[in-house]
């Protein structure tokens, strides 16, 4: 990426970039993440998007319940095998690029419920990009979860098509 | 509970004198054990005779190797009074065995007991004739074991991969 702001130009200037850069500058820097919350994990996912932590500093705070609109799906809390198939399903409506978030215990590795009916981490299921552990994680780690998909989109970026 | 249950033992035991197979009272809470022919009439009897409102909890436990017949039914039922500390409750138990896994329904007394049933079903395996809509609530549908049954691995989950796998597939049309 270059700055050209020469005076010739009447100070105005332009930059110069590729389609690639550019698209993915601004896919990191307005993430619309879809909260799939099933249990406590998601309470405190909404006290990440609620002002005291406020997502949107790091231009992530447009929940959208709607996978049609989203690229970043948050999966916080237990998921059950009878979930599972809805928890794809969304992500399968979710428009490419897209990434995903495992948080809390469960999502990452089924946490304290080895059982019958839960699914012993969401990866057997869904590509995931960032795993946060804790139980809840602090509402920190979930922030730096989108920072570290930032920079994953920064380093890596998706195709333009 | 405070409430002094004795008139209404009398009154089951009247009317029911073969059908109560024990009386039990401990730490203030009372059990009968019913026959399982009779649990019918006996909540009926309960509630419109007794005034025995409301059915709280309808559960089931699984005696493997500790009991036979191997399954309780477990009812746990309300009766409200005009002051709170007048609040009496009972509790019935039906045994059922593993080769009749059936008993009645008390649906058509209590329709709370409609989902409760349900559930039973679901994590048991015990049949409730006479119920409007017997199906499993909490598993998948397709589901085949009985995950509350003692004989059931808790850590197996092939059956919810298999169900799991199935509403993917029906899923993706």
């Amino acid at each position: 990426m270059g700055v050209n702001s020469d005076p010739l130009l009447g100070g105005e200037g332009f930059l110069t970039t590729t389609i690639e850069a550019f698209a993915n500058w601004g896919r990191k820097n307005s993430l619309w993440p879809m909260p799939f919350g099933t249990a406590c994990c998601a309470i405190e996912m909404m006290g990440v998007f609620a002002s005291r932590f406020d997502l949107s500093r790091f231009g992530a705070e447009v929940a959208r319940f709607s996978p049609r609109q989203a690229d970043l799906m948050i999966v916080s809390g237990t998921i059950t095998y009878k979930m599972a198939s809805v928890c794809r399903r969304i992500y399968d409506q979710m428009p490419e690029p897209k990434w995903v978030i495992a948080m809390g215990s469960c999502t990452c590795g089924g946490g304290p419920f080895d059982s019958y009916a839960v699914v012993q981490g969401i990866d057997e299921f869904l590509p995931v990009d960032v795993y946060v552990g804790g139980c809840p994680p602090r509402p920190e780690a979930l922030i730096d979860a989108v920072m570290k998909i930032q920079k994953k989109i920064e380093m890596k970026g998706a195709p333009v098509v | 509970m405070s409430v002094d249950l004795e008139p209404v033992i009398n009154s089951l035991k009247n009317e029911f004198p073969q059908d109560i197979l024990g009386v039990k009272e401990y730490r203030g809470e009372t059990t009968l054990l019913v026959s399982k022919e009779q649990i019918f009439k006996f909540c009926a009897y309960l509630k419109d005779e007794l005034d025995f409102t409301f059915l709280a909890d309808l559960t089931a436990v699984d005696y493997l190797e500790v009991k036979s017949p191997r399954y309780e039914v477990v009812y746990h039922i309300h009766r409200f009074g005009p002051e709170c500390e007048e609040n009496a409750r009972i509790r019935v138990k039906a045994k059922v065995s593993e080769d009749e896994l059936k008993i009645d329904s008390v649906t058509p007394v209590w329709s709370g007991a409609d989902w409760l049933e349900r559930e039973v079903y679901d994590m048991f395996g015990i049949e409730f004739i006479g119920h409007p809509d017997l199906r499993r609530i909490l598993m998948p549908e397709d589901y085949e074991p009985f995950p509350l049954r003692k004989d059931f691995d808790v850590r197996n989950r092939e059956a919810s991969k298999r169900s799991f796998e199935k509403a993917l597939e029906e899923g993706a049309d």
